[in-house]
């Protein structure tokens, strides 16, 4: 695990009031925007457990939307997000629901638009966060590095290639996490990178044969 | 190859060694694992103290209720008490417990503050740091290294147990936040390494066993009030260890029985709101109202 630094304890400067109901929730809403990066016609906000229960008295569903929006963690808009143009033309929903199967502070992104897609995350504490599920896929992200995530048809030779690509250009990858629904069927990959991944690196895995969907998510800066 | 830094001991031996401030020791080390630069460390540490005084200059004007209406008015109170009436303890501390309350109602606010460590815990370190600096003109570069010394102190603590109520109880906020507090004012106020890190024995000694229990599962009650009183904790340690006054059992030893108080504690203790002062009548029929 990676040891703390003094900057994580002297931040985040942050809209109050709990770093893992409203800043986690901030985060979880930018990281959730990066990840589907299409045009939505509709958001449902799945809140679970306690992010359901005392999300209203910590304004977790401000945070997951202003974050949604794109504002950061310390943006002072939060508190009246609901009021913002942006929030008003936006088709969305909250559900506040109970699951013991789901992290206490966990949350499920539904989009309908351009594509479907439905994310889910948890807030881990002190605004530490991670994204754990995207549609069937597990996938593993903290926004804590540059990522780059994949789903492509799983076959043979395919996470080589990606990762023969990634070091032609001398980037380290920090880690890497693969989930498929079965073999020879759609897989996922989650790929940390120490640094930044260039443009024509994306590219040239985006035209690998059978890539479905390739995002790269940029580390959350605060 | 620099040596290692993650305990207490650790630090003060590289200290001694090195003829270095603890904020000298924990930058250097930091920077030698590779992940951030002075500079990144030192603006973190000075955009941090900038929205920590923001958030004292705001709330000290405030008297917005939180949205669940049960708090908002504390810090005005506590003014208007203090114009009429002076503190037995003295114009420092009077600031110290005004900015505490301060900035806990401004976080309750959703009002911009610096998690520090933790949301709940963000009045304690403030208050004490700025309050001091101001009453003892302590400049803006010295007040950095103090955020710093306190950063690295909750930074070695936290190796240890997650800064979390849920993990450690409130002990690893508000019982943490006071251990960082009191090192921040003991190193402006030209306390030795040794008088530091006997500081952050001392306070969190005296903090063991702190439970979370917040009411309605908020950050709210027993939270805010919380911070004056461990932010003048962490000056009642300071005043000891500057005293000399030495805790018996080695700093990283309390930090050890600190991680194993939170692994004892009850569940029911642990931010699920599920015992202490979340249970009593009052405060389920609250829970009723929200
Ligand atoms: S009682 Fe719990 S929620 Fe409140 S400040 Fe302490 S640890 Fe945080």
């Amino acid at each position: 695990m990676r040891q703390s630094s003094i900057i994580d304890i002297i931040s985040p400067i942050m809209a109050g009031p709990s770093s893992s109901h409203t800043a986690g929730a901030v985060r979880l809403g930018l990281l959730a925007k990066n990840i589907y990066n299409a045009k939505t016609e509709k958001v449902i906000f799945k809140l679970y457990n306690s992010y359901a229960s005392t999300g209203k008295g910590h304004g977790t569903d401000k945070g997951l939307l202003a974050g949604f929006l794109g504002l950061s963690v310390d943006d002072s808009r939060i508190k009246h997000i609901f009021d913002t143009e942006d929030a008003k033309n936006l088709n969305y929903e909250f559900e506040f629901l109970q699951d013991f199967n789901r992290h206490p502070n966990s949350v499920d992104f539904v989009f309908e638009g351009d594509m479907n897609m439905s994310i889910s995350g948890n807030s881990v504490g002190a605004g530490e966060i991670e994204i754990t599920k995207i549609n069937d896929f597990s996938v593993k992200l903290s926004g804590k590095y540059n990522t780059l995530l994949l789903v492509y048809n799983d076959k043979p030779g395919v996470i080589s290639k990606v990762t023969g690509i990634i070091q032609n250009d001398k980037v380290n990858i920090a880690s890497l996490h693969c989930d498929r629904s079965g073999k020879g069927k759609d897989a996922s990959m989650c790929l940390c990178v120490d640094g930044e991944l260039s443009k024509p690196v994306i590219e040239e895995i985006n035209k690998l044969d059978d890539m479905y969907m390739v995002r790269y998510i940029k580390k959350l800066e605060n | 190859m620099d040596q290692d830094i993650s305990t207490f001991r650790q630090l003060y031996y590289v200290c001694k060694e090195q003829n270095k401030k603890i904020y000298e020791a924990a930058i250097d080390y930091e920077v030698s694992q590779g992940e951030y630069s002075e500079y990144q460390i030192r603006l973190q540490a000075q955009n941090s103290l900038n929205a920590m005084k923001n958030a004292i200059k705001e709330g000290l004007k405030s008297t917005e209720p939180s949205p669940s209406k049960m708090s908002g008015d504390d810090c005005d109170k506590l003014q208007k008490r203090f114009k009429k009436e002076k503190s037995i303890l003295g114009k420092t501390a009077e600031k110290i417990m005004t900015y505490a309350l301060a900035t806990s109602e401004q976080n309750l606010r959703m009002g911009t503050i610096v998690a520090c460590p933790t949301a709940g815990s963000c009045g304690i370190v403030p208050s004490a740091l700025i309050a001091y600096a101001e009453d003892y003109n302590i400049s803006e570069s010295e007040q950095i290294n103090a955020l710093i010394t306190a950063g690295e102190v909750g930074k070695l603590v936290a190796n240890k147990m997650a800064l979390a109520g849920a993990v450690g109880g409130c002990q690893a906020e508000c019982g943490v936040a006071s251990a960082m507090a009191s090192a921040a004012v003991t190193q402006m106020r030209g306390g030795n390494i040794k008088q530091i890190i006997n500081a952050v024995a001392l306070a969190l000694k005296n903090i063991m066993g702190l439970t979370c229990d917040p009411v309605c599962g908020l950050v709210e009650i027993p939270c805010v009030k919380r911070n004056p009183f461990l932010a003048i904790h962490a000056i009642t340690a300071s005043e000891l260890a500057m005293a000399d006054i030495i805790s018996k059992i080695p700093i990283d030893e309390v930090v050890d029985a600190l991680e194993q108080t939170g692994a004892l504690m009850s569940p029911l203790l642990k931010e699920s709101s599920q015992g202490g002062l979340a249970k009593t009548k009052t405060a389920i029929a609250l829970e009723k109202i929200f």
